[in-house]
């Protein structure tokens, strides 16, 4: 797990981008989709602090660049708002969170309200 | 899942679907129809004239970043032949503004525009975070707004510009259409819809050609073109009813995504069916006061909280006793009523052009809101402040407008 940044905790007033790194078999024997990489993030990136990282054999390096505000990735599949890309494409085209990630991937999360 | 082709070119991978008409587009296909379409809205409404010095109030968001983004490309590709700039307004919000305004510079350097700011403390003598220390978090916004609204008045008057663009979208028009028709506003429902809202007080036309745009697609217009924007939200800005309002149609979205366009033609088509008198009548006694504060502030949320309410309650009891006013507000748009004397031989409230005897801007009272907003916070007593500040041109009186309007309506008949 790689931060290029700190202060996830305050507000992401420019964009932050992150590599993340993710087993490629999770241990139910399925691939990493977006619901694991949201889960993923709300687990790790938003608790901000010290992630150890940690290398596995076999593993998925997603580019993540967040544009949204910290507490509000906790629901972005509830709360209206936040578009999720998918190598730049709506997620809706991708399938949205039973997107299987890819090696290389690039993932953003970016926020719609009111930003003035 | 397989790549789809764009519904366009039929070629390039489709990475947007429109909520408009859920066609599935390519980037570049996308950037060229979001940009045709503000190019038809500003044609079909003859928004500029050639050689129109035209300012930008830009924030550094996404909204006003896209609209720059975009008039700067179709004035070049139509030959519109505009002279654009930037104004900027500086509400004094450490850790907010600050930021922001440094996207907005860059902005200036990015498309070769000017950049004009001006800041709240330059011309109230009274930063934000000032205010908000002084009379906290709730109630703030409105200080805000009417600032900022003159601001970007006196930014305008500054530079010897009569046209302010904003970059409010579809979904904030939506909001605004939602939140008129739940509180039963008829004259804002009329005037709010509408592209270009000019006011009696005010020489400085401001208009918002974005009007028709999904916020989702400026924010993809954004992301696909690499604007560079500020994404933040106002730190002092309160969820409240606009915030309600927004959900609503977030959700709505959601469900059926042409609803926000839907929305908006729908206000469109209300706003014709709203007698002329109301609408004129409106517009006479609201001089000077907008529908939103400036484009893509999330502060606009806290305008109408409860407490505001209640004040505005007890404001309408007391004003029952100004009855006078229903013949001024009968009169047809556009009518300047000269300063006259109520039965009582009190000064009755007029709503003619006049100067703020204090700052000398132009205003419909004798004092402007902004000198009397500023009246409390000098004297530090904020809450008389808002009570007094609440006078007929300010939104949440709108309410009490109403109902002087309908008993005037009633009277009339």
């Amino acid at each position: 797990m790689y931060l290029d940044s700190g202060g996830l905790e305050l507000l992401f007033g420019n964009e932050r981008k992150h590599k993340v790194v993710l087993p490629a078999r999770l241990e139910d024997g399925s691939r990493p989709n977006i619901s694991y990489l949201l889960k993923y993030l709300v687990d790790n990136l938003m608790k901000d602090q010290r992630i150890d990282m940690f290398i596995m054999e076999d593993n998925v390096y997603v580019n993540v660049t967040l544009r949204v505000y910290s507490n509000s990735i906790n629901d972005v599949d509830r709360r209206p708002g936040i578009l999720v890309l998918i190598n730049d494409a709506d997620w809706e085209l991708e399938g949205e969170e039973t997107y299987e990630l890819q090696q290389g991937d690039n993932i953003v999360f970016v926020s719609t309200l009111h930003g003035g | 899942m397989a790549p789809t082709a764009c519904f366009d070119c039929k070629e390039a991978r489709a990475v947007i679907i429109r909520p408009k008409n859920r066609h599935k587009l390519c980037r570049a296909c996308f950037i060229k129809v979001f940009e045709t379409e503000v190019h038809e809205t500003i044609i079909g409404t003859n928004l500029f004239f050639p050689g129109e010095r035209v300012a930008i109030g830009a924030s550094g968001g996404k909204d006003s970043t896209v609209l720059a983004a975009v008039l700067k490309t179709l004035n070049e590709r139509y030959n519109y032949g505009l002279d654009l700039c930037l104004l900027s307004i500086d509400e004094g919000i450490r850790g907010y503004r600050d930021d922001s305004l440094e996207t907005v510079k860059r902005n200036a350097v990015q498309y070769e525009m000017p950049l004009d700011i001006l800041g709240y403390s330059e011309l109230y003598g009274w930063t934000m975070d000032q205010v908000v220390e002084q009379v906290g978090k709730k109630g703030n916004c409105t200080y805000c707004g009417v600032f900022r609204r003159q601001a970007l008045d006196r930014g305008a008057a500054r530079l010897g510009i009569k046209h302010v663009v904003t970059g409010h979208n579809a979904d904030d028009v939506a909001e605004t259409v939602m939140m008129n028709l739940l509180r039963g506003d008829l004259p804002r429902l009329s005037r709010g819809t509408s592209i270009v809202t000019s006011s009696d007080a005010s020489d400085i036309k401001r208009s918002k050609p974005l009007k028709y745009a999904y916020e989702k697609e400026i924010v993809l217009y954004a992301h696909h073109r690499q604007l560079d924007y500020f994404t933040t939200e106002c730190i002092y800005s309160p969820e409240a009813f606009r915030g309600s309002a927004r959900t609503l149609i977030k959700d709505l979205e959601k469900i059926r995504p042409s609803s926000i366009l839907d929305i908006v033609k729908s206000g469109e088509d209300m706003a014709a069916l709203v007698p002329v008198e109301v609408r004129g009548a409106g517009k006479a006694t609201q001089a000077g006061a907008e529908e939103e504060s400036a484009g893509g502030c999330g502060s606009q949320n806290g305008r109408t909280s409860g407490g505001e309410m209640a004040a505005m309650e007890k404001q309408l009891t007391e004003n029952d006793a100004a009855e006078s006013l229903e013949t001024e507000i009968k009169l047809p748009s556009g009518a300047r009523v000269k300063p006259n004397r109520g039965p009582t031989g009190k000064a009755v409230k007029t709503q003619t052009i006049k100067h703020c005897e204090r700052c000398n801007y132009i205003s419909s009272q004798r004092i402007c809101k902004a000198c009397m907003l500023l009246d409390g916070l000098n004297r530090n007593r904020p809450k008389t402040a808002i009570e007094v500040g609440v006078g007929m041109e300010d939104e949440e009186s709108s309410s009490t407008l109403m109902r002087q309007m309908e008993r005037a309506q009633l009277s009339a008949t």
